[in-house]
């Protein structure tokens, strides 16, 4: 990287990558995540969108988003909308969440944060 | 506390009340790709900085003076004054440094970490535009070793970095050159001090030094050193950004920005926040922190972690920033906040910070080492039941002893918590002393297991699982616990869950 314009490309790209796919599911994978049991959750959510073919999703790995005692926390982000936080996740819910939200774009109501003390 | 409905996380009150700033990117990028943090504006400050001619070191000074921020771990001084003292106090310097501190010593608090894990690149960036603003082309980032995740995530960061040519030699063709290097501390609390810090960064067991002089002239190496905490480089990128009047939009007069805290004890969010300063403690706990469980009242909230003090019920509707917190003999201190109910005993609450430094003075200077010991005793000997009226005078002037003649912020501030405990809840200590009565039910020596002889139907369950054999009764007769013999243990009120005939009190 020599100058601003070589930023600026790399973050035009950046962006591009992360509009290319409509779905953004978020795993909070600080030491928090991963001691609550955020690993086989995102390894669950990659095999599943590879299973399925679901080109139009990402699953990243984030930081901590403060919420200690939900975790494991999900969050599926689509363009324009807002994020849909998953709380308290475990496999099984996690693949309910694949089958019904990602393939069929209906949310699990249920494991949202709706359910919880901080509505 | 509202009640609408929602499916995300950022409707709720606990999220919308924040502001996020130094975690801006925490739980929205990818912390190990470099790429993501670049999609976000990063390191477009640094770019900015060194191919813009207009941005000389003094105007990024300027900009950082301008903005108000002061430092988040824990004492509060203006970070562009730091800086600027950094970059003149010896203007021929051959060498200069960049420090940031990540030993996060407070027990329960991990702000820094979740920066460290979260958007470690922040940091990255911060650092090397605080090179360029004091001069120095060598940065250390001290890191406690028991953090494994955020010391990988940040080699990563910094690997990519370097492959990025954002650190290195020539950044952005500026002429500019910035290395990065990470060292691990031990995990003493001590090691958090500034000089004991830099002691240890070159490799010499971690051990305070008198101060002036002050790092900004003789730091590391004996170099003049900058050294500030996670937090308060996370916010660097953001001013110089959006500029310094932006950051003076949030916040008080005196305590710009906001302010990072990791929320513990007796609340039912527990987790990690950042909110404006200038947020009343009221709202803190109540709307962000969703309440005390189990409707149970809220007593006092610790900030400062063993080196702050208090926050008691009466002063809860307290605007939160540096100035008004010291007021009341509490601290900002590096973002640890503990909740505290009717159930916690503010004597035993006092020993259990005690305790800590007890446990971390270093032993260099005895006002430390044996003062915080000898302290310690004293509260023992009130949580006891042996405590004397006289006691409380002898404490208090241990503890300005204490503060006074100890060599380093450590013992300086270790009495904070005893000191804050015991002015604010004074009828407390008196009644450990007077009544021999522990209100709140913690103080095991000042307390009586009983059993309500209307209640008690004499199956003698409780007298079969007592290990001292303290109880005695006949089947079917009442029984009685002998206190004589009895340990404090507790299990026999768990026998009698049925007829709830055995009380504590
Ligand atoms: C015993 C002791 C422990 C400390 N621990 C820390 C720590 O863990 N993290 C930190 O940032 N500052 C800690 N400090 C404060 C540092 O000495 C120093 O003031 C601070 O890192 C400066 O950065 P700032 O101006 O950005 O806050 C500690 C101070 C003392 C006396
Ligand atoms: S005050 Fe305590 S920690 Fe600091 S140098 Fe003295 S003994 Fe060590
Ligand atoms: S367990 Fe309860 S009811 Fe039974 S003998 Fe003990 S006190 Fe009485």
């Amino acid at each position: 990287m020599k100058n601003l314009a070589d930023l600026q490309a790399i973050k035009e790209k950046s962006q591009n990558e992360m509009k290319a796919h409509s779905t953004r599911v978020l795993v909070g994978m600080a030491t928090c995540g991963i001691a609550a049991g955020a690993k086989p959750i995102i390894e669950a959510l990659e095999e599943g969108v590879k299973m399925n073919n679901l080109a139009d999703v990402e699953v990243s790995r984030v930081g901590c988003i403060g919420l200690c005692q939900y975790e494991p926390l999900v969050e599926v982000v689509k363009e324009g909308e807002d994020p849909v936080t998953y709380v308290n996740m475990d496999v099984d819910k996690v693949n309910k969440v694949i089958e019904k939200h990602l393939k069929g774009g209906e949310i699990v109501e249920e494991y949202t944060v709706s359910g919880t003390a901080l509505t | 506390m509202s009640c609408i409905q929602t499916k995300s996380l950022r409707n709720t009150v606990f999220y919308k009340k924040q502001e996020r700033v130094a975690l801006r990117n925490c739980g929205y990028i990818d912390p190990e790709k470099i790429e993501q943090y670049i999609g976000v504006d990063g390191y477009q400050a640094l770019g900015m900085v060194l191919t813009d001619g207009s941005f000389t070191p003094e105007k990024v000074i300027e900009i950082v003076k301008a903005s108000g921020l002061r430092g988040r771990g824990g004492g509060g001084f203006s970070t562009g004054m730091k800086w600027h003292l950094a970059r003149t106090i010896i203007p021929d310097a051959d060498q200069k440094y960049v420090c940031c501190n990540a030993d996060e010593g407070d027990p329960g608090a991990f702000m820094d970490r979740s920066v460290l894990e979260g958007d470690p690149h922040a940091l990255i960036e911060a650092m090397t535009i605080a090179g360029y603003a004091i001069g120095a082309n060598q940065g250390y980032i001290y890191l406690r070793a028991e953090y494994p995740l955020a010391v990988k995530r940040l080699e990563i960061a910094i690997g990519q970095a370097k492959e990025y040519g954002l650190l290195g030699k020539n950044i952005f063709e500026s002429g500019f050159d910035f290395d990065l290097e990470i060292r691990l501390g031990a995990g003493a609390f001590v090691c958090g001090e500034e000089t004991a810090l830099m002691v240890s960064i070159e490799g010499n067991r971690g051990e305070p030094n008198p101060r002036p002089p002050f790092p900004a002239e003789k730091g590391l190496f004996g170099k003049p050193t900058i050294l500030n905490n996670v937090e308060t480089y996370a916010n660097i990128p953001r001013i110089i950004l959006k500029g310094s009047d932006w950051f003076t939009t949030m916040g008080t007069e005196k305590s710009k920005g906001t302010k990072v805290f990791a929320l513990g004890g007796k609340i039912n969010n527990t987790g990690l926040v950042e909110i404006p300063m200038g947020m009343t403690l009221r709202e803190v706990v109540y709307d962000v922190g969703g309440g005390i469980p189990n409707g149970k009242k809220f007593k006092a909230a610790q900030t400062g972690g063993p080196s702050g003090g208090c926050i008691s019920d009466k002063n809860i509707d307290i605007e939160i920033d540096y100035d008004n917190l010291i007021s009341i003999g509490s601290m900002m201190g590096s973002g640890g906040l503990i909740v505290m109910d009717e159930d916690n005993c503010m004597v035993d609450m006092a020993k259990f910070f005690l305790e800590f430094t007890v446990e971390e003075s270093c032993g260099k200077c005895t006002p430390c080492r044996i003062g915080t010991k000898r302290l310690f005793e004293m509260l023992e000997k009130i949580t006891s039941g042996k405590g004397e009226m006289e006691d409380l005078d002898e404490i208090e002037q241990l503890c300005r002893y204490i503060k006074k003649n100890s060599l380093c912020g450590l013992g300086q501030t270790a009495p904070n918590p005893v000191l804050s405990m015991m002015s604010n809840f004074r009828e407390e200590w008196v009644s450990h002393i007077k009544d021999k009565k522990c209100a709140a039910k913690v103080c095991v020596d000042l307390l009586e297991y009983k059993i309500l002889a209307d209640k008690c139907v004499g199956c003698s369950l409780c007298k079969k699982a007592c290990p001292v054999d303290a109880i005695s009764g006949e089947i079917k007769q009442k029984h009685v616990i002998d206190q004589s013999k009895c340990i404090k243990c507790g299990v026999c009120v768990n026998t009698c869950k049925k007829f709830g005939a055995i009380i504590k009190e």
